[in-house]
């Protein structure tokens, strides 16, 4: 048997304190530490540890992010002065899309490479916009899968990004007549992806392709950033290269298995020139989602590219439209009109932009991808606040661009493991054994529109709202 | 558990305060130190927030604080009792407590949560103007609301006069015809995951409501034996703790193929959990997690269901089969599947409920919500023609007594309750009841220290005052439809609206729901 794929996962412990979502609130503080009973010498989890005592004593309180919020302080101070709010900080962390809690969930899994686990049920609103109104769907007893997450039975999550076959031919002895073609396979359904802003220093992107490296995926990079201290790493690198470049940076570098080309008029030509004198190379078109993104795509398949990466704004929404779609619809709408034209085993189709979720490459996978690129989240998994100052040119609150790389790329190789993890959780209670089958299985997807009709049509008529 | 035995009255509640010091409210009162201690407050408020010196007992350097969680809040302005305005010192402030945005979620709000401590408190309705029929999720309960009443229905009758009992068995197969007196019973909380206390106190209220809980999959302590006819024994895939004795005991047996919260998954109790007592009850080695496997290894099909249901019919002639599944798209072929197979019971549990700990991504993504699982299967249970022969449980984000009702309203029989419970026990849905030493409000946990500060007594008495509560409502609406039993009101789906299912002029003379954008 194969050795299992297995993702080398670590603490890594925050350089600093992550940005807590709650803070005590004491209403007279020179109570603080005079009482016998100081419900923070009480604490059960431990977070006030020397704090507890005068406020002009206190070093960077802990309980900003530490605390579990069992009220228990609260409910038996003696006398009843304490009390917590939501961190004012924590309140203006990301946006409505990136939000607080992706980001805090992102620290945590970036941090101890565990999947976010909790009791009590779940808490967010029924439904939503986007990837939220979907559910995955599960077994229940016909074709389940035996024990996928405590590994007895194997999940493969690896994909291609190489282009295949469309049929074999032979001659009349067996011997094969046509050419075989490369096989590019990588273990996860995710690549990486050099983050639109932030701070990019040297070590920031080493992190990135040195845990891409032991991943065994591929860093999509711009190839102003490429160094000579990135050779070792090459084959894990994918530069995003022009009709312009492609030559000069090809002939200088050695050891790249897969180009990016940005899409442009004349790409086939490129295409047939890099077939001729690389044949090895896996090549993938890059293009911007938008209302040409469905044409495009039936172009490209045709030119023996392997791979189409779609990319999204990072809200997951097409460029340049007024009322812009949502990657889901619009994954749909590429994979269905590959499918109709029967050419939809003959390229990839990776989407980037707005997958910030475990959940989010699943959900990507069911719409029709085969896999995503992520960007942003290597960003907060090495701290990032999506602050974007930036790119104001103002400092970064917490130093990225000095991360020893070390620590960088562990921090990424654990957030990956996590969402591997949690990926394999849904694929095995939907009885999936192979990230490739997941390919376009709507089957195993349960759709809001689909389940208001279906369950409540009969009772309530029909949606007005 | 007498078959048949018609009882509609609940056992008396007992005021049951907090276990705390200081029990959260939405308000709070703050007296500052002008205060001369002039006792006017305590002499005026109706509702108890000030509380008295008494005679003898009042040598304390400064008067008690205001016990503010009973404060009825700004509405009181217009009483001439406000003691806001009264207090000849201006010693008094009031205003919303500032905790609330940290408490609760989009699904339980920090209202309904404070409501039902009030509930399990008082075992009455809340006086202080707190939302705890809705919740703030957009959707399902949330925007299903009661028909508005037509004129002449309303049946005139006491609280007592009305039948909330249920019955478990309608396959007239000679097994007894088990009733419980209220439309709900406790989930299973294994022996292992919640404190020893909770659970014999679970039992205790069972008992006292007649009705039942369940042991979960972690076996059954001796300490339950004495309420064994409230007692569901469970028999999860991981087989721990299941014995022939356990299933003698049992009124009803449970086999749990899967649960909401983690549908597809299997169960994990961490290594720490294991102590010699939860080893000894699963027949495990101290201190090694134990995995309760997804699926059954030994059922891949109906038939093989079959044999498992006859084996516990055969060791137990007078138990009824119960069925738990969770909701995935053919859960109605599912719910058929269990019925040929002989079970009394279809349990089916939504994915937005539980009470244990799971990975986040499968609380929110696998499965369908228990709204549209319940009109899903009760229809095609009725289209088979078997729907009088089965009764259909609902759980899993079942969170008070209106979702109860519309529950009950979208088609199944009775509804099965866990996190309100927890909540009755002043769970404030934190979500660490697995993290380190369980739970620090010391619900969910065997932690030597953490585990022993919940009395069963307690526990027994905050769950039926919350049920008592709970039966009011119930209560209210068959009166206002004339119904004399809940029974009536299965499957009257008609009575029911949606709230995106009406037109705007239309949708506007309901309560409209909850919209709230929340730091969670």
């Amino acid at each position: 048997m194969p050795k299992k794929y297995h993702v080398p996962v670590k603490m890594a412990i925050p350089r600093f304190n992550p940005v807590g979502k709650y803070t005590t609130v004491e209403f007279r503080e020179d109570c603080a530490g005079s009482c016998r009973k100081c419900v923070k010498k009480a604490c059960v989890y431990n977070i006030f540890k020397d704090n507890y005592k005068h406020i002009a004593t206190m070093e960077d309180p802990e309980y900003l992010y530490a605390c579990q919020s069992c009220f228990r302080c609260v409910q038996e101070c003696t006398r009843g002065i304490f009390s917590r709010v939501i961190n004012p900080d924590y309140r203006s962390l990301g946006n409505d899309y990136w939000t607080s809690d992706i980001i805090h969930r992102t620290w945590y899994q970036a941090h101890t490479g565990k999947i976010p686990v909790s009791g009590a049920g779940y808490r967010g609103p029924f439904a939503g916009e986007g990837f939220d109104s979907m559910w995955t769907d599960m077994s229940e007893i016909v074709r389940p899968t035996r024990d996928g997450i405590h590994g007895r039975e194997y999940i493969n999550t690896g994909i291609e990004l190489s282009r295949r076959n469309a049929r074999l031919s032979f001659t009349k002895d067996g011997t094969l007549l046509s050419k075989t073609l490369p096989i590019f396979e990588i273990p996860v359904p995710l690549i990486f992806k050099q983050p639109e802003f932030g701070v990019l220093s040297e070590n920031v992107l080493q992190s990135m392709a040195q845990s891409a490296y032991i991943l065994g995926t591929m860093l999509l990079i711009d190839p102003q950033y490429y160094s000579e201290n990135f050779r070792s790493l090459a084959q894990c690198l994918i530069p995003v290269l022009s009709k312009k470049n492609y030559h000069d940076f090809l002939e200088h570098v050695q050891g790249i298995r897969m180009v990016e080309l940005t899409y442009c008029s004349g790409i086939s030509e490129v295409i047939e020139d890099l077939r001729t004198s690389r044949p090895e190379l896996i090549i993938s078109v890059g293009v911007e989602l938008n209302r040409d993104a469905l044409s495009r795509a039936l172009e490209i398949a045709k030119f023996e590219a392997d791979t189409i990466h779609f990319y999204a704004n990072e809200r997951g929404r097409e460029f340049d439209s007024e009322n812009p779609m949502f990657l889901k619809e619009m994954i749909r709408e590429v994979h269905l009109a590959l499918v109709d034209n029967r050419i939809r085993n003959r390229i990839n189709l990776i989407f980037s932009g707005g997958i910030a979720m475990a959940e989010h490459v699943a959900k990507s996978i069911i719409c029709g991808a085969d896999g995503v690129a992520i960007d942003l989240p290597l960003l907060v998994a090495l701290e990032c606040r999506l602050c974007r100052q930036c790119i104001k040119g103002e400092t970064c609150p917490v130093k990225i661009g000095n991360i020893n790389p070390d620590w960088g790329k562990q921090r990424i190789i654990n957030l990956v493991g996590a969402w591997r993890n949690q990926l394999i959780e849904v694929m095995g209670a939907m009885g999936i054994r192979e990230a490739r089958r997941l390919r376009g299985e709507v089957g195993r997807s349960m759709w809001f529109e689909d389940l208001e009709k279906e369950s409540f049509g009969p009772i309530f008529g029909e949606r007005k709202a | 558990m007498n078959s048949n035995k018609n009882n509609n009255k609940l056992p008396e509640t007992i005021v049951t305060p907090s276990r705390f010091r200081n029990t959260i409210g939405k308000y709070t009162i703050k007296r500052s130190s002008r205060c001369v201690s002039c006792g006017l407050c305590a002499e005026i408020c109706p509702y108890g927030v000030h509380p008295k010196y008494i005679n003898g007992h009042g040598n304390f350097s400064m008067p008690p604080r205001p016990i503010d969680h009973k404060c009825i809040g700004f509405k009181c302005k217009e009483n001439e009792f406000y003691c806001i305005d009264r207090c000849p010192q201006e010693a008094l402030t009031l205003r919303i407590n500032p905790i609330l945005d940290t408490l609760g979620d989009y699904r339980w709000t920090n209202e309904m949560l404070i409501a039902h401590w009030e509930m399990a408190e008082t075992g009455n309705l809340p006086v202080v103007d707190l939302e705890y029929n809705l919740g703030n999720s957009g959707g399902g309960f949330d925007k299903i609301r009661f028909k508005l009443l037509e004129e002449g229905k309303y049946l005139d009758l006491a609280d007592e006069d009305i039948d909330m009992s249920i019955v478990l068995n309608k396959r007239s197969d000679g097994r007894p015809e088990i009733t419980l007196s209220i439309p709900c019973y406790g989930g299973g909380m294994s022996f292992g995951s919640t404190a020893l206390n909770v659970m014999v106190g679970r039992a205790r209220a069972a008992k006292a409501l007649n009705t039942l809980t369940c042991t979960g999959e972690g076996g059954y302590p001796e300490e339950l034996v004495p309420y064994a006819d409230n007692v569901i024994t469970q028999i999860a895939t991981g087989l721990f703790g299941v014995r022939e004795k356990t299933i003698q005991y049992a009124p009803v047996v449970e086999f749990k193929y899967a649960q909401g919260a983690k549908p597809g998954l299997g169960g994990h109790l961490l290594g720490d959990k294991v102590t010699p007592k939860v080893a000894a009850m699963r027949e495990t080695v101290v201190g090694n997690p134990l995995f309760s496997p997804f699926p059954f290894h030994s059922v891949y099909s109906v038939e093989d269901h079959k044999k498992h249901v006859d084996w516990v019919k055969e060791i137990n002639p007078r138990v009824l089969v119960s069925v738990k599944v969770s909701t995935p798209s053919d859960v109605d072929m599912v719910a058929i599947g269990s019925y040929y197979a002989g079970a009394h019971i279809v349990h089916i549990d939504g994915s937005y409920g539980g009470t244990g700990a799971a990975p986040d991504i499968a609380k929110k993504n696998i499965a369908m919500p228990i709204e549209y699982a319940i009109p899903k299967v009760h229809k095609f249970l009725t289209d088979e023609g078997v729907r009088d022969k089965i009764c259909l449980i609902a759980s899993g984000g079942i969170r008070n007594g209106m979702d109860v009702a519309k529950a009950i309203a979208l088609g199944a029989d009775g509804v099965v309750i866990g996190t309100a419970e927890l909540v009755a026990l002043e769970c404030v849905r934190c979500g660490n009841c697995e993290s380190g030493r369980g739970c620090a409000r010391s619900i969910a946990t065997t932690d030597a220290e953490l585990g022993n500060i919940i009395s069963e007594e307690w526990t027994q008495n905050r769950i039926v005052n919350m049920y008592s509560v709970w039966r009011k409502q119930w209560c209210k609406i068959l009166r206002q439809y004339g119904m004399k039993s809940i029974r009536e009101l299965v499957g009257r789906s008609d009575l029911l609206v949606h709230l995106d299912y009406l037109e705007e002029s239309e949708r506007l003379n309901y309560q409209q729901a909850p919209n709230k954008k929340l730091i969670i």
